[in-house]
């Protein structure tokens, strides 16, 4: 077990205004994806796989739906006695800066301190990819960093909230960090994952607090670059960073290809989640579907293209759902057409309806809505 | 008390390395899930599972109880396997010699009431009602029974009752049945009543231990209250590979009232960790039963599809039960099948066929392939036929010789 010395810490709330409608009433954690996952099941099945054994989330509101999805951790196999999962609500009483993930640490100060672990593995729920964090951590100790940023090259995606873009040298020392720069062509971007010495991090957390500076990337990471090694770790596998409502349809639609589903979901690196105990999906007489994914609990007897759907979603006859994400427990009655819509839970779109978006602007159903 | 132990000879290649409760149903499911979700739903929370034939599969799958919700502290499923003892240790000889050799472990719990279940049925049932029932006579043995059709009660234990319900008289597979109504191999005892009989059956050496065939004609004897509970619904014996196969092809029939949808009566089962099935352009999919997991690139009719299992492109699947992790090559026809797990069904290879097109009925029938079996490209497994991997490795050998 490569990452036993690391202690995970996950962000469940960060960039949220970014995808506004998803996340009215829960956090970037639990904003469901990929037709059976929420996206803290990626961050979470990450940390497990490569050894990590005690997870930290970090929340600061509508967390609800978040604890509801965790549980006790048992489907992460984060159920245990010694370590396992640990939800880390804020404190009362704290001052709210506008970047608070650095408040959110100082409040996490007590477990941070009280874990024995050497490392501290900090990442956003914000980025769908499956990495191997032991790989990361080799590297980390072979370049003997203090602090090792996981980030990609290429061009920076669209609508990307405050992106902190690194000038690199050939050794793989990070010389300068901006915040948010203007930037043409190809770049090397954070993904909002580190690796740091876990005194390290309480240090420079102290220091950030001492100083009434709250800004995480600019107070804590930037001001220190020339004062420790700060290592960048280039992730080349598939990774889509959740920082608009395309880039989510985008990003559910990029499941259907092969490769990219081999990549995220490898059998050997496997991504768990809460458990539904759904019967598999039902497929009626009439029932058409191309390049779908099509989760347990789905009922379709109507047609269905280039489309995930959720756990529990129905489909009735004659109803023609195209390019579309349909939430769990969401049902598209008989004779209705769908078209670049992204459906929330339990959505209900009755009879003879017609829902038209566009690919770069699919429309949003609130959850619970009756159209 | 869950019987667990047969072997499921009847089932030929499935349960060769693996006990008739394990074998995997409806997609997800192995049929063991069926009697441990009723008992959960019914409110009986301790839960005692007799293992004896190839128990590793089903000593895994129930682990701890978690997914049944059966991991509580003072309560819970145990995996009962016979086991040594200071005197006179045994294999289990028979249900009722099961049951018996495990009296200590009824004993930990002092229950008023012991419901014996068998694993070889797909059924949802609510124990409860039955338990009710059982109080409400103040039998001393309560059998559920079902009816059946006339021309099929020969392969049923029938129950002669009289108006009242009670038995008068218990037809073990009889020859010209009396009546319609089977028992389902269910029972509800009262304890204290059945641990005397156990006992007594167990120091009578000519008996063959067996609750059918001994225990309860030696209860009926002795004059004691035994009622039959009238159950109606959904319920199947899957004992062979015919009627494996019905159950199956019963799911993808609307007008069949079994519903593993029902929100209020789940049946729990360990879940795969599998992203959701895939369906490519190329697919044609229809009245089919598909579990996460699974990627379908060919067509797909009246069909059961369990996780991870893959249909290439131009590869027909049809009628048939294809179970975890198979993979179907191009081209490949499987028609009227049932496809054990891990297999690989070779580009072109065509397995069973429609029984329109055999002309001789009698050789027609579900074609079973079984574990871990890789049919070589072209091969043709006709219907009725049941390979497993020996037999395969003899069959492709004379085939090259020739």
């Amino acid at each position: 077990m490569r990452g036993n010395n690391v202690l995970g810490l996950i962000f469940s709330n960060v960039h949220e205004e970014k995808v506004r409608e998803l996340t009215e009433n829960r956090t970037m954690g639990s904003v469901p994806f990929g037709g059976r996952y929420c996206l803290i099941d990626f961050p979470l099945s990450n940390m497990v796989n490569s050894g990590i054994n005690k997870v930290g989330v970090v929340t600061k509101g509508n967390y609800q739906s978040l604890m509801d999805h965790l549980g006790s951790g048992k489907a992460w196999d984060l159920s245990r006695k010694r370590e396992g999962l640990f939800l880390l609500p804020p404190f009362e009483g704290e001052s709210v800066n506008g970047n608070s993930r650095v408040e959110s640490l100082s409040c996490a100060q007590a477990f941070l301190q009280n874990s024995k672990e050497e490392y501290v593995l900090l990442t956003d729920s914000d980025t769908v990819c499956n990495i191997d964090y032991g790989d990361v951590l080799a590297q980390h100790v072979k370049t003997r960093a203090d602090i090792t940023v996981i980030c990609r090259c290429g061009r920076l995606p669209d609508k990307i909230c405050g992106p902190t873009v690194y000038t690199v040298g050939p050794d793989g020392r990070v010389r300068d960090l901006l915040v948010n720069p203007r930037t043409e062509g190809e770049c090397c971007y954070g993904m909002g994952m580190m690796l740091i010495r876990r005194e390290l991090l309480i240090r420079l957390v102290d220091d950030c607090v001492s100083r009434n500076l709250y800004n995480f990337e600019r107070d804590l990471l930037q001001r220190n670059i020339p004062n420790y090694r700060v290592f960048s770790y280039e992730f080349k596998g598939f990774a889509k960073i959740i920082c608009s409502g395309v880039a989510y349809f985008e990003a559910n639609m990029a499941l259907m290809l092969p490769d990219v589903r081999a990549q995220l979901f490898d059998p050997s690196r496997p991504i768990y989640t809460r458990v539904r105990d759904d019967m598999p999906a039902r497929y009626g007489l009439g029932a058409s579907v191309s390049n779908s994914l099509i989760a347990d609990g789905c009922v379709i007897d109507g047609e269905v293209r280039n489309s995930v759907l959720s756990r529990g979603v129905r489909v009735g006859k004659g109803t023609v759902v195209e390019n579309c994400v349909i939430l769990q427990d969401s049902v598209v009655r008989p004779d209705s057409r769908l078209n670049y819509v992204i459906a929330d839970k339990d959505v209900l779109i009755k009879n003879g309806r017609s829902l038209l978006g566009f690919e770069s602007y699919p429309v949003y159903i609130a959850k619970g809505s009756v159209v | 008390m869950l019987l667990a132990g047969g072997q499921g000879s009847r089932l030929g290649v499935l349960t060769r390395n693996l006990a008739k409760p394990a074998i995997p149903y409806g997609g997800k499911y192995r049929i063991i899930d069926f009697p441990l979700s009723n008992c959960v739903n019914s409110g009986i929370e301790c839960v005692g599972v007799l293992t004896q034939y190839q128990p590793l599969v089903l000593n895994e799958y129930i682990g701890s109880g978690q997914p049944w919700d059966l991991d509580s502290t003072n309560a819970g499923v145990r995996v009962l396997p016979p086991y040594q003892r200071s005197r006179k240790s045994d294999w289990y000889k028979g249900t009722a010699n099961a049951i018996y050799q495990n009296i200590p472990y009824i004993e930990r719990y002092h229950p008023d009431y012991v419901i014996v279940l068998s694993g070889d049925h797909i059924y949802k049932m609510d124990y409860s009602k039955m338990i009710a029932f059982h109080k409400e006579k103040e039998a001393d043995c309560t059998i559920a029974e079902i009816e059946v059709p006339m021309e099929e009660a020969r392969r049923f234990g029938i129950l002669n009752t009289n108006e009242d319900g009670s038995v008068y008289e218990f037809d073990e597979k009889p020859r010209v049945p009396k009546s319609n109504r089977a028992s389902m191999g269910i029972y509800v005892f009262t304890w204290s009543k059945l641990r005397k009989y156990l006992e007594a059956d167990e120091a009578d050496p000519k008996s063959s231990n067996d609750f059918g065939k001994d225990v309860l004609p030696a209860m009926l004897k002795a004059g004691e209250r035994i009622f039959a509970y009238p159950f109606e619904g959904y319920w199947k014996d899957v004992g062979t590979i015919g009627s494996l196969w019905e159950s199956n092809m019963d799911l993808l029939d609307p007008n069949v009232p079994l519903d593993l949808g029902e929100e209020n009566w789940k049946i729990y089962c360990r879940n795969p960790v599998m992203p959701p099935h895939y369906i490519a352009k190329s697919a044609k999919v229809q009245n089919s039963l598909i579990a996460e997991g699974s990627n379908v690139y060919g067509t797909i009719d009246f069909t059961v599809l369990f996780s991870g299992v893959s249909i290439a492109p131009g590869a027909v699947v049809r009628d048939s039960i294809i179970m975890p992790n198979t993979r179907i090559e191009e081209n490949a026809v499987v028609q009227y099948a049932i496809v054990a797990e891990n297999c690989v069904i070779g580009k072109g290879a065509s397995v069973g066929a429609r029984p329109e097109d055999i002309e001789n009925k009698e050789e027609w029938g579900v074609a079973v392939v079984g574990d871990g079996c890789v049919i070589p490209p072209g091969a043709e497994i006709p219907p009725k036929a049941m390979i497993d991997r020996d037999r395969l490795e003899e069959r492709v050998g004379k085939n090259a010789r020739k």
